[in-house]
């Protein structure tokens, strides 16, 4: 299998031939800035395509087809669109607030983006507390759109943003509390380290039972995390209009948006990284030609397509169940999820301290 | 992508990302401001709601309800933050450490079947 760390040597070795220290190191941060833009509006501009596409293909539509190759540059069209749109100054909103929610929402979806694995020697931040340092960051968002609901002096945005972060607290609860399932079985919070543990068999297939559970309360309770689906009762818009960023216009708005679609994407990677093996090809014991087959494909395909297909489903949720009611979303929550979570913990604790196999 | 064969500290990796994340908000900002037509209308700043004008300040008192249940998360979190050290060393520290968790643990349940009870989990 290709390992990028070639490449990355080869730059790094290149640089330092003709650069001193201070400067290689500058370079390289420019660079792996620059990667990441790239990578993160890219891969945006695709979701936002890609969710249109599935809900079209949900509806028996056909979806965007005009603009480039199968409607390929609609999402690009629809940036330009809203880089040009007024931003339009309110009179009596918080100003520094209103300002600083886009920031908060980007940040914490840009980080979360960035611990990601996303093939074999391409991850940008490998820390040894990585899973733990990617649910840390992953609530800053909360903060972005409480402030975005709270600074707009608008009674739908504040109902919005109330919701918005009651339900993103609830659910993260459920978040954490499965990935600690996950840890437990792993044995340890880097992300390159949980990778390497599923090069045999992915977790959703050497984590019992526990895993499985854990694997569909992750789902549910990402689809919440992300405002999606039949969760997205926040911007509700026959009761709320568009809910914490309805005064947000322009590119503003756009902020919102490109970070909603990112939290798809990362919600999706994060389950492929606990449960479907990050970027490790599927390995079947025993099997020595299919793996070495297996192999050939490069690793950040299998990153990527495993991911798309996550959150496929996650688009699926939405077009099956209709939307829920503020107080059945925290019950399913607090009263069914949670108990339930806290079972599966102790149940796979159980499992690795006594190796009961089921 | 990955700088770890590079001397690159991760910490300082987390800024970078952090300041990518700052630049494209300040970019894309920037770039609309330079683009973006501009008109004024006294109309256009106010709030977006059903056509009246809002009546007083929309930063009031919200309902209890949403505080509650802030509060109950924050337990549960940080229940969650002294869980991870232990999650990563189950194997090794065994029944002992299952059994002094377990406490902890049974603790934090309590708590949740008590505002399960007093009716804290109910929306009303």
């Amino acid at each position: 299998m290709f390992d990028f760390s070639a490449v990355t040597t080869w730059i790094h070795d290149f640089l330092s031939s003709f650069l001193p220290g201070w400067l290689t190191v500058t370079a390289e941060c420019v660079l792996i800035g620059v990667c990441l833009l790239l990578a993160y509006t890219v891969l945006a501009l695709f979701y936002i395509y890609y969710e249109r596409k599935v809900c079209a293909f949900f509806q028996c539509r056909i979806g965007p087809n005009r603009v480039g190759p199968l409607g390929l540059l609609q999402s690009v069209a629809d940036a330009i669109k809203m880089l040009i749109k007024e931003l339009i100054s309110l009179n009596h909103i918080d100003k520094f607030l209103f300002a600083l929610a886009p920031y908060l929402v980007i940040l914490a979806s840009m980080l979360a983006f960035a611990v990601l694995p996303w093939g074999n020697g391409l991850q940008i931040i490998d820390f040894n507390i990585g899973i733990f340092f990617l649910i840390a960051v992953s609530s800053i968002g909360v903060l972005g759109i409480l402030l975005a609901g709270w600074s707009s002096n608008n009674k739908f945005t504040l109902i919005g943003a109330l919701r918005s972060g009651a339900q993103m607290v609830s659910y993260e609860l459920s978040i954490g509390l499965s990935v600690l399932t996950m840890v437990c079985f792993a044995g340890t919070m880097s992300v390159g380290g949980i990778v390497e543990a599923q090069r045999d068999l992915w977790f959703i297939v050497s984590g019992h039972i526990p895993a499985i559970i854990a694997f569909i309360i992750y789902l549910i309770a990402g689809t919440a995390e992300t405002n999606r689906g039949p969760f997205d009762l926040p911007e509700a818009e026959s009761e709320l209009t568009a809910g914490y960023h309805t005064e947000y216009s322009g590119i503003h708005f756009g902020f919102f948006y490109l970070a909603e679609y990112l939290n798809l994407f990362i919600v999706s990677g994060v389950a492929t990284l606990l449960f479907f093996g990050g970027w490790m090809p599927l390995h079947i014991p025993g099997w020595e030609g299919f793996n070495t087959i297996m192999d050939y494909i490069p690793s950040v395909l299998w990153f990527i397509g495993k991911a798309i297909a996550i959150s496929f489903i996650i688009i699926w949720f939405k077009w099956t169940f209709p939307r829920l009611r503020i107080d059945q979303m925290l019950a399913l929550e607090w009263k069914y999820l949670l108990p339930i979570n806290l079972c599966n913990l102790v149940l796979m604790v159980l499992i690795i301290v006594y190796g009961i196999h089921l | 992508m990955i700088m770890t064969s590079l001397a690159i500290q991760n910490s300082t990796l987390a800024i970078v990302a952090a300041l990518t994340g700052i630049c494209l908000v300040a970019l894309a900002l920037w770039l609309a401001g330079l683009i973006s037509p501009r008109s004024f209308n006294p109309q256009k700043g106010e709030a977006y709601e059903c056509g009246i004008p809002t009546r007083g300040r929309s930063m009031t008192q919200f309902k209890v309800g949403y505080y509650l249940f802030a509060i109950l998360f924050l337990m549960f979190d940080v229940e969650c933050v002294f869980l991870f050290p232990w999650a990563v060393r189950v194997k090794e520290l065994g029944g002992a450490g299952l059994l002094s968790i377990a406490i902890f643990f049974c603790i934090l349940v309590l708590g949740l079947i008590y505002a399960w009870r007093k009716g804290a989990l109910e929306w009303k």
